[in-house]
């Protein structure tokens, strides 16, 4: 009778102990099926950079919102941990190092712009991170890293590819233009991108007739420019960050410097805020771009894209339109996304193995890695800015006003030449 | 590449952006120059003037530098305050040198930091009619968009000039830079002159930055460019005198603009601070100091 009194007991201690395992064990399983996958990254929030900086980081977390509405990664939610890197490289070894050691995030992304991948590139090769870069031009040309992947559509010869498609419709022009004025800061961007001009310049048989760098905290353009003219070149080139693609348009409209053709490498036509002040100003550029709202471009996800990003970016003062930065880091995060999906975990080198194998449909377009891990195939486009009127921002919504003139398979439109025609 | 028109061209341009450099420095000038306060914090009241300029000619459509003269009374109560907390802070306490320059960075800091988080980190323009365009004399071309914000810093230059010279509160904010305890006993009180002198300071530093905005466009970190340009050309001229501040400012722009036209871009703002070396070197007091 003990016996029997005593098993039912014993039976339901047991079974009380089997079931607070399998309940405890279940209920570790699920906190970690719910930790959230961290991705980290330093960004450009302050500082010269920040204009870029800040739009990128809106397009990320519009990513990281969409994934997780979709129940996120691995079935995990996906956090952001990001730091302001201030525009300053030397904060960006710290940053990285926090990420990794303390908040202990799972993949990493790179901040905005040249400058602040650099200090980047030996902490990964070091860690064997896998890395995306936003917007880097050439970083990996000297280190050949094969984890290091990036998202601007510059193709395996980066120094070329502002000026590619510049010089190759300045080639194409009857009677063809023979001198070239060739001006850009003295800074990283600039420089690389004169560097590969004056490749270009050599490719084509031009003539080169000024070819000068400025200091980048320049005040006054219009010495430069009316130098530029004196040499009267048909065709210049200029490789310049925003405050100096402002007053060297100015400049130039002030002194009546009328080349052929008149453009190139110039940051900051492509933002809201200038495009809308420059208005007509703006008028005959054929300048680099990455997007514009012309049908070749419409790639499918980037009009739902705009569509959140838009009215947020108009709350947080960031680039209203954005369409230059920020379908790209949308896109990096994408790349990022769909290689943890598919590799079904975080292996950083598993996800670089994948990353380099696949060819990825984005919110702009279909991206392959090649060399280096730059674009298998550059596609920097070319667009001219024709028939801007006034100063409303709402013209640069819709396609014509920066039709696409290079590459030939997205092609939208027409060149208007020579420069002096298209400011009638 | 030489021509006279070109020579002529520069010298031009470089007078008009001399008297930009003399508006933007006129404020360091009788702050650091005078007051012998260094106020580093200077560059941004430059850029947070340029924002307010933004913002009337954005939302209401106002002139620039009309903007901009509407401003100083208010950047005079803004620098009044901001000297009084100094004062009492630092300066009253005999703590005005490293404690005080720390005081002014945070203030350039916060300035920045709060501009980026009111209007993003967006480069703002202002429009103008007379922006983007010039008028010719003798194959001479003059960008409005230089020759007014130049106007205005002569006039600007001229009422400081007349200010300190001619005013009773001018003639005090020179004597207690020479020496306070005799303004003390002749019955005037240094504090009072010193807030009136700072915040004159403050208001042309606002003004400065309207005919900021006018010439090229702003972000909030902007001032940064500014803080050695400000400081050399005060120094250049002399501490406190305010017609060395405009010959020094004047000085800069034409170097900076021959060098442009002639030997390169890249060498101009070299070769401009070169030249304030060696005048320091001959001259250390400045090219008019004391």
């Amino acid at each position: 009778m003990k016996l029997f009194g005593k098993q039912p007991m014993i039976w339901g201690l047991i079974g009380a102990i089997a079931i607070s395992v399998v309940l405890a064990g279940a209920g570790a399983f699920t906190a970690r099926a719910a930790d959230p996958i961290k991705i980290g990254f330093g960004m450009a929030l302050t500082g010269g950079l920040s204009a870029n900086g800040k739009p990128a980081l809106l397009a990320m977390q519009i990513w990281k919102d969409a994934i997780n509405k979709k129940g996120g990664l691995l079935g995990r939610p996906v956090e952001l941990v990001f730091y302001d890197d201030q525009t300053n490289p030397a904060t960006v070894p710290g940053i990285y190092s926090k990420l990794l050691d303390v908040d202990k995030v799972h993949l990493v992304v790179s901040g905005y712009g040249t400058n602040l991948i650099a200090p980047l590139m030996p902490i990964a090769m070091e860690r064997k991170l896998t890395v995306l870069g936003i917007f880097g031009l050439a970083n990996n040309e000297k280190y050949h890293y094969p984890n290091y992947f990036q998202i601007s559509p510059t193709g395996p010869d980066p120094a070329t590819s502002t000026a590619t498609g510049f010089f190759e419709l300045a080639a194409k022009q009857t009677p063809k233009p023979q001198t070239v004025a060739l001006v850009g800061a003295d800074a990283e961007y600039p420089q690389t991108a004169l560097v590969g001009a004056r490749e270009l310049i050599k490719r084509y048989g031009f003539k080169t007739v000024y070819d000068k760098t400025y200091p980048p905290s320049t005040a006054d353009f219009t010495p430069i420019v009316r130098a530029i003219k004196a040499t009267n070149p048909e065709i210049v080139f200029v490789a310049s960050y925003p405050p100096d693609s402002v007053g060297m348009l100015r400049a130039a409209h002030e002194v009546s410097l009328q080349p052929k053709l008149f453009g190139g490498g110039m940051v900051g036509l492509q933002f809201t805020t200038i495009m809308a002040s420059m208005g007509p100003m703006l008028n005959g550029i054929v300048n680099y771009d990455y997007w514009v709202p012309e049908p070749t471009m419409m790639f499918p996800g980037i009009q739902e894209f705009f569509k959140e990003y838009q009215p947020r970016a108009a709350k947080e003062g960031v680039d209203t339109l954005g369409y230059y930065l920020p379908p790209y880091a949308y896109a990096a995060m994408q790349v990022l996304g769909q290689a943890v999906e598919t590799t079904k975990g975080l292996d950083q080198q598993k996800i670089a193995d994948y990353i380099r194998a696949t060819e990825f449909n984005t919110i702009v377009g279909k991206i392959k890695f090649g060399k280096d891990g730059e674009w298998a195939k550059g596609r920097t486009l070319m667009v001219q800015y024709q028939k801007v009127q006034g100063n409303n921002i709402e013209q640069f919504r819709g396609p014509g006003k920066k039709p696409v003139l290079y590459p030939e398979e997205l092609k939208s439109g027409t060149i208007i030449y020579p420069y002096s025609a298209a400011l009638k | 590449m030489f021509s006279w028109d070109l020579l002529a061209n520069a010298v031009v341009a470089g007078l008009l952006l001399g008297g930009f450099y003399a508006a933007v420095s006129l404020g360091i000038g009788l702050v650091f120059g005078l007051l012998d306060i260094a106020n580093i914090a200077q560059p941004a009241f430059l850029i947070l003037g340029a924002y307010a300029t933004y913002v009337m000619n954005e939302s209401f459509g106002f002139d620039p530098i009309l903007s901009g003269i509407l401003f100083t009374p208010v950047f005079y109560l803004i620098g009044a305050a901001v000297y009084r907390i100094y004062y009492s802070s630092f300066e009253r306490r005999g703590e005005e040198s490293l404690r005080g320059l720390v005081f002014f960075f945070g203030i350039l800091f916060i300035l920045e930091v709060s501009l980026s988080l009111k209007f993003g980190v967006d480069y703002r323009l202002v429009q103008a009619g007379y922006i983007g365009k010039s008028i010719e004399f003798a194959g001479v071309g003059i960008a409005f968009r230089y020759l007014i914000p130049c106007v205005v810093g002569l006039a600007m230059t001229g009422a400081l000039y007349l200010f300190l010279g001619r005013t009773f509160y001018g003639r005090a904010i020179m004597a207690v830079s020479q020496d306070q305890g005799a303004l003390r006993l002749m019955g005037a009180n240094p504090v009072h002159i010193k807030t009136i002198a700072f915040g004159v300071g403050i208001a042309a530093a606002s003004l400065a930055g309207a005919l900021l905005i006018t010439i090229s466009p702003v972000v909030p970190s902007t001032d940064r460019d500014y803080i050695g340009r400000m400081f050399a050309i005060t120094v250049l001229g002399g501490m406190g005198s305010i017609g060395g501040t405009l010959v020094a400012a004047v000085l800069l722009g034409v170097t900076e603009s021959l060098m442009s036209t002639f030997a390169g871009p890249s060498w101009s703002q070299a070769v401009s601070f070169g030249i304030l070396l060696l005048v320091l070197a001959v001259r250390p007091a400045g090219l008019f100091g004391r």
